[in-house]
């Protein structure tokens, strides 16, 4: 079972409380971009086997959409955090690295 | 003028806990920026009470206020004082950015108590209801099998429950479920 802490309203959420929203940090790109980004944007995702990072929102809790970093291997959570961001803080990069060293994602390690 | 009902009429359950529709109850949603001086100062006029912080309730009888998210408060005053409340709320916040909206109607509130009431929650609620994690004064928003609900604890044996009101028979239905004799778990 999945269990993320929600960073708005700091409960501990399993699963069936939150809605998954697909791959984090996308970025968007629409009119003027080429067909070939705008391709990539919408049809081109991760599918890693470890360390991954999400979108997921607190449907049943407070409504707000967070970011999630976990492992989909072993569904240990790395962390979760704001919204407001369009890459992963810090302090989540390091808590991955202390226990998967090595990893990377997206052009981020 | 047609006389306003609630969505079950004081429907009530008697098992290892009693269940009950608590009937009319004034509800406001509020949603803006809480640390806002004339947002604190609108709840208190209203409710008497400050702006609760984080997953906390200060909820007297009818009267009250609920964290709902880091922007929303619900606002509980008596059923028929709402509308005075409100636009006495609605005036004092028009010069900021902030909205106090009527959700009594769209609301049915269920009274659960009794010794096992923690029991027939979290039977149905995937939340930690022992006494040590859960306790009057916190508010929860969860789910209770398959609807969004919120409560929070009157006393350490009576349970508030809100939910929608077009969910209020499924809700009450649950309830009774969870709440039949001899279906006492014992964790609590």
């Amino acid at each position: 079972m999945l269990v993320l802490t929600c960073p708005y309203c700091g409960v501990e959420a399993e699963e069936t409380e939150l809605s998954a929203g697909g791959e984090a940090h996308l970025k968007r790109y629409g009119p003027g971009s080429s067909d070939d980004e705008f391709h990539d944007y919408l049809f081109m995702r991760e599918n890693p086997k470890g360390v991954h990072f999400e979108r997921w929102r607190h449907s049943n809790g407070c409504g707000k959409w967070f970011h999630a970093a976990r492992c989909t291997q072993t569904l240990e959570v790395f962390g979760t955090y704001s919204a407001q961001t369009t890459e992963p803080p810090k302090e989540v990069k390091n808590a991955i690295s202390a226990k998967r060293p090595g990893w990377s994602w997206r052009g981020h390690s | 003028m047609s006389e306003p009902i609630s969505a079950l009429n004081h429907a009530s359950y008697d098992g290892i806990a009693k269940v009950e529709e608590s009937g009319l109850q004034g509800m406001i949603t509020v949603r803006g920026n809480l640390s806002d001086k004339v947002l604190a100062k609108a709840v208190k006029d209203a409710t008497g009470q400050k702006v609760p912080g984080q997953r906390e309730a200060f909820v007297e009888g009818d009267t009250g206020v609920c964290w709902m998210s880091p922007d929303e408060l619900l606002v509980l005053v008596p059923y028929a004082e709402l509308n005075a409340k409100l636009a006495a709320m609605t005036d004092a916040l028009s010069g900021v950015h902030a909205l106090a909206v009527n959700v009594s109607d769209a609301r049915a509130v269920f009274r659960v108590s009794g010794n096992s009431a923690r029991e027939v929650l979290a039977k149905l609620a995937p939340v930690d209801l022992s006494p040590e994690a859960f306790q009057p004064g916190q508010i929860r928003r969860s789910r209770l099998a398959q609807v969004a609900a919120a409560f929070w604890m009157d006393d350490t044996d009576t349970f508030r429950v809100v939910c929608f009101r077009s969910a209020a028979e499924y809700v009450f239905e649950l309830l009774k479920v969870a709440a039949q004799p001899g279906s006492e778990v014992g964790v609590y």
